[in-house]
């Protein structure tokens, strides 16, 4: 075994990559929510739907947008390992436990958390993404250019009351897995100092409340402009 | 037989160099042909068992937990000594030494002493190169205490808890070796007996706790680094586990056994709280820096007090009676520990004792926090104070601490030559189970050194000289001898199982505890110590009778191993009772009430016992026989302890 | 105080196991949990039946023998050890469940004795600087900041008594492990086998079949010594840098 394998085999390895990942999706969060404003913008969906070709046509995004998928599934492929080799460490529980006095709820249940905001994704990526890429999305034209009218998808979309409720709800469970993974993140590539570690607990605090209501709000507001 | 301590001749400042360059070696390339089997992995056995390894014998270490860091050694508290000078204050060598010789009130060896003291600075310089976290100061340098009444600085600390940063020091330096073959370590085996072969000691036999398993083991030496035998008082701030059982069974296969009568009563214990109480927790000596220790003045308010119709600090000043500073004007609260123990016991017995039990007396903060303010004496004391609660659901700050002296330290052990062999040659004995280095009274910060210096630095080079001698040939493991001893060890099994009796092995323990106490503790009478020798000895008649140990033995059968350590208790008991008849005289932690001075202080008599009492093990149920190594004293003048 | 126990009773290693209710009377409150166990010992042994095995040694709280999960906790409800926990922490009819601690590198021995041995390989495999008896410099010749020796002491503290293994939800040992490559990466005597060793114990703590770190926090909130998951944090940065670095391939 080389010494690459070995660590990404180890306990420590594994968690990187969940640090890594993690972290990465963290960034995509961040760009997806702040492209994603422009809904907001009341213009009929012309600014977010030049942000959008941008988004699937520069070579720079392409790249980054690769790095996001491999990241989603590296994430959840160690999530997986780390959780069978969790499971196997204790193969007799506990009859009472009180866990709850020596951690937070999220802090426990990340893989439900996770599990929950990944079936949020297919359904998220099956309504949008897909259809992006390879459905039938009506084209409009401004200036010169056509666009694929994504925009009028997304208001189509969000007139269903189920779907808003989705998105809200887990919007929610994104909040609580972020609220324990970020700080995670950066404990477990060994940033934990005095100095720094209540910054960043703070920010990870804030980023999980932020980012989960710009998400929500889009739905919310759509839905009740429309 | 004439105990022949092989001191070296000559200065005592050359005697060990002397020595070690006298010694026979054994050739590098030999070494790895002897074995060596380390009974106990305390701070003696750990550092004996990886500094031999290091030297490339095979070692085979044993002890009754589940790893070999939970020895009792990690529970020490206070420091280590070592006579480093650091702090530029007069300390040296020779002061350590006489310090040493003095507060061990002049009962112990002087060679063996002088040699502790030498080899004091280098377990400091080993320790911190293992990386144990002393206390340092801003400077980046080692930071020193003064310690238990000594005038110079030179007790090493961490925190609190240097016994567990040393002894996880030694036990990282065995864990090495076990890593590199050199050691192998057997955790939850019980030595039950040593083999002797053609009268050297060869091997021991063993149970394996968890399957009940006996079985032998072969080596060239045997090292027994297994502790003291404090618990024969059944309550002691010793761990529930320690025990005397494997020093007993060499003692009955005929190594002495010296001074069992002298043992130290710490006087800063947390006092028994009821009869369910399974052991006593030691309180830093450092508290009566600032604590002021005091009953009430008669047994009457003492009355009130234990029935709860009057609180602690509703006692009037002039009901107080602080019977140390009243006693002892110049040294006061702060007297040695004997003293203080022995005091606190006279005022209880008087009917003044302050707890429900009657056997507590007060340490006040109250004038301190008075004097210092709260903070300060928080900084100070805070972890001991909250210890404190947390054991008696008592706030010191606010109403004054009980303690009551406890069992601590056995001074006593298997008495052994300089070269710290026992009187079976092959057969060691390390640390505090043997008898060597502190005579009749331990100082503070003393147990450690002693424990390391035996280990580190005088065992590696005093078992070559033994080893030299002997072929680097296979133990034969055939020898009928270890078959002979193993079937004792199975046949004693077979008899505690089928005693079946009705009392449980902790009635006898706790029995033997009070009779120890009562009689052999704090304050001895010759009547007091022949009644209790009667009681013993019908205690012993009635365990064989009516015991009872359930289950079997191929399983972890707990009472199974109380059993076998309190049937050596009940041996041992009888004979530091016959200790202490013998030595019609007081010395340090032995005090004979026929013998002290007319305002009541131990009374030595160098010209009659300024010896080692060796005991030689003759038979079952007879009187043992007494075998005296003289103590000669050519560097430092007898005189009588003073702290009026 | 009555109580009523529930403990958790198997005969060996290979036996199922399975609970056992045992009242108690004349608990006094004074009494350490390990006392009251006692008293019920010497019933237990008293009517004929076979003692509850626990493992408890120093009953001062430091040699990190003792155990038991009690009422859904390490060491019971206190942030202590076992033995330094006394009954007045409970209340007059209360139900307590004690159970051994739980994880595949720690198998139950009898009833609530568990094998910790796992503790000592991961020690063994690198937990220590490798210096001979003698040979040694000077005690003072290496200063060290009192700041750094302090942090180190915090570290050294760890007791081993597996009270992280048990609280965490992946019985994982990285509390423990982090505490001695901590302790020994920031004093300069680690600092030579620094690399070898956060690989070695790590890779030692992976085949002892002990869980990942999630980073919950409920191994320093319960153990008994306050050792802090800034260890775990340095534990990382320790191995990965020397997975990087080292000359181990």
């Amino acid at each position: 075994m080389s010494w690459v394998t070995k660590t990404l085999k180890s306990t420590l390895g594994r968690k990187l990559i969940m640090a890594l990942t993690g972290l990465f999706l963290i960034l995509f969060l961040t760009g997806h929510v702040s492209g994603n404003l422009l809904l907001f913008k009341g213009d009929g969906g012309e600014a977010f739907n030049i942000y959008a070709k941008f988004m699937t046509t520069n070579p720079a995004v392409k790249i980054l947008s690769y790095l996001t998928y491999i990241s989603v599934i590296g994430h959840i492929i160690y999530s997986i390992l780390l959780t069978q080799q969790n499971k196997s460490a204790r193969p007799v529980g506990y009859a009472e436990s009180k866990a709850s006095t020596n951690s937070t709820w999220s802090s426990r249940n990340m893989g439900v958390l996770g599990t929950i905001i990944l079936i949020f994704l297919v359904v998220h990526l099956q309504g949008f993404w897909a259809k992006m890429h390879w459905g039938e999305v009506p084209m409009v034209t401004y200036g010169e250019e056509e666009y694929k009218n994504l925009f009028l998808i997304v208001s189509e979309a969000f007139k269903q009351e189920w779907l808003v409720a989705l998105y809200v709800v887990s919007m929610g469970f994104l909040g609580f897995h972020l609220s324990h993974g970020f700080a995670s993140a950066f404990q477990t590539l060994g940033l934990n100092h005095k100095k720094y570690s209540p910054a960043i607990k703070a920010i990870g605090q804030a980023y999980c409340i932020v980012v989960p209501v710009l998400f929500a709000s889009m739905p919310l507001y759509i839905y009740f402009t429309s | 037989m004439i105990l022949d301590s092989k001191i070296p001749a000559g200065p005592l400042a050359e005697k060990w160099t002397k020595h070690k360059f006298n010694s026979k070696l054994v050739n590098p390339a030999n070494k790895r042909k002897y074995d060596v089997i380390v009974v106990g992995t305390g701070l003696a056995g750990a550092s004996a068992a990886a500094s031999l390894a290091e030297l490339g014998y095979n070692v085979k270490a044993f002890c009754f937990q589940d790893s070999p860091r939970r020895a009792h050694s990690i529970a020490a508290q206070g420091g280590i000594n070592a006579a480093k000078n650091y702090q530029n204050d007069g300390d040296s060598i020779f002061r350590l030494f006489y310090d040493t010789i003095k507060g061990g009130d002049y009962r112990a060896r002087e060679a063996n002493v002088y040699r502790l003291a030498e080899v004091s600075v280098k377990i400091i310089d080993q320790c911190v190169a293992q990386g144990v976290p002393f206390a340092r100061e801003y400077g980046g340098l080692l930071a020193n205490r003064s310690f238990g009444g000594a005038q110079v600085s030179r007790t090493f600390y961490a925190r609190g808890q240097t016994g567990q940063q040393l002894l996880l020091g030694a036990y990282s330096a065995l864990s090495r070796q076990v890593a590199n073959g050199k050691v192998k370590l057997y955790p939850r085996t019980e030595m039950m007996d040593v083999v002797v072969v053609d009268g050297h000691a060869r091997g021991i036999v063993t149970r394996n706790l968890i399957t009940g398993a006996v079985e032998t083991h072969a080596a060239h030496a045997v090292l027994l680094c297994t502790g003291g035998y404090g618990n024969v008082f059944f309550l002691s701030t010793n761990a529930m586990g320690s025990n005397v059982t494997a020093a007993w069974r060499a003692h009955k296969r005929g190594a002495y056994f010296a001074n069992p009568c002298f043992t130290q009563i710490h006087p800063t214990c947390i006092p028994v709280s009821g009869d369910h109480q399974s052991k006593l927790t030691l309180m830093s000596e450092s508290l009566r820096n600032d604590g002021r220790v005091w009953v009430p003045a008669t047994k009457e308010i003492a009355e009130k007090l234990r029935k709860g119709q009057i609180k602690a600090n509703d006692i009037k000043e002039e009901d107080r009676d602080y019977f140390l500073e009243r006693k002892y004007p110049s040294f006061g609260n702060l007297v040695p520990r004997d003293v203080a123990s022995r005091n606190a016991k006279y005022v209880c017995d008087e009917g003044r004792g302050v707890n429900e039990t009657g056997e507590a007396v007060f340490l006040d903060f109250r004038d301190a926090i008075k004097r210092d303010s709260r903070k300060i004496i928080e900084q100070k004391y805070g972890n001991l104070f909250d210890m404190y609660k947390q054991i008696t659901g008592e706030d010191p700050y606010e109403v004054p601490m009980m303690i009551y002296p406890a069992v601590h330290y056995t001074m006593g052990g298997l008495w052994v030559d300089y070269n710290l062999m026992t009187t079976v040659p092959g057969l060691y004995a390390l640390g505090e189970a043997n008898f060597s280095d502190h005579g009749a009274n331990r100082l503070g910060a003393s147990a450690l050194m002693q424990g390391l210096a035996d280990g580190y630095f005088v065992i590696p080079y005093t078992i070559g000289d033994y080893l030299a001698q002997i072929p680097p040939k296979k133990v034969d493991e055939n020898h009928p001898e270890f078959a002979k001893a193993k079937e004792e060890v199975q046949n004693r099994i077979k008899t505690l199982l089928s005693i079946k009796g009705s009392k449980t092995v902790d009635y006898f323990h706790k029995k033997l505890g009070k009779i120890m106490w009562n009689e052999c503790g704090m304050a001895r009478t010759a009547e007091g110590l022949k009644k209790a020798k009667a009681e013993i000895k019908a205690l012993k008649a009635e365990f064989w009778k009516d015991v009872k140990v359930l289950g079997a033995n191929e399983e972890l059968n707990q009472s199974l191993e109380k059993a076998h350590r309190v049937a050596d208790f009940l041996e041992l008991g009888e004979l530091m009772v016959d200790d202490a008849l013998n030595r019609n005289e007081s010395c340090g932690g032995h005090f004979r009430e026929e013998y002290q001075t007319p305002d009541g202080e131990a009374l030595r008599d160098d010209e009659n016992f300024a010896y080692v009492a060796a005991w030689k093990y003759v038979g079952e149920d007879q009187e043992e026989e007494l075998h005296k190594e003289p103590l000669v004293f050519e560097n430092v003048k007898l005189t009588q302890r003073s702290y009026k | 105080m009555k109580l009523t126990l529930k403990i958790w009773r198997q005969k060996n290693a290979s036996d199922k196991g399975g609970f056992v209710t045992y009242p108690v009377d004349h608990v006094s409150k004074d009494m350490s949990f390990l006392e009251m166990l006692d008293v019920l010992n010497e019933q237990l042994t008293e009517k004929g039946e076979d003692p509850v095995h626990f493992d408890h040694d120093c009953r001062e709280g430091i040699c990190g023998m003792c155990s038991l999960y009690i009422n859904g906790k390490p060491h019971g409800p206190l942030q202590t050890t076992t033995c330094q926990l006394h009954m007045r922490s409970f209340n007059d009819g209360e139900t307590i469940t004690i159970e051994p601690w739980r994880a595949k590198a720690f198998p139950v021995v009898k009833d609530l004795v568990v094998n910790r041995s796992a503790f000592d390989r991961i020690i063994q495999a690198g937990g220590y600087v490798s210096v001979n008896t003698g040979g040694v410099p000077d005690a003072n010749e290496i200063p060290i900041p009192k700041t750094v020796a302090d942090l180190a002491m915090d570290a050294a503290q760890c007791i081993g008594c597996g009270a992280c293994v048990a609280a965490c939800k992946n019985a994982s040992a990285m509390l423990f492990t982090s505490a001695k490559i901590s302790q020994l990466a920031l004093l300069p005597q680690g600092q030579v086998e620094r690399k070898t060793r956060a690989e070695k114990m790590v890779a030692q703590m992976d085949a002892e079949g002990f869980g990942a770190c999630t980073n919950t926090g409920a191994c320093e909130a319960e153990c008994p010594k306050g050792i802090s998951i800034t260890n775990i944090a340095r534990m990382n940065r320790e191995y990965f840098s020397a997975v990087v670095s080292s000359e181990n391939v």
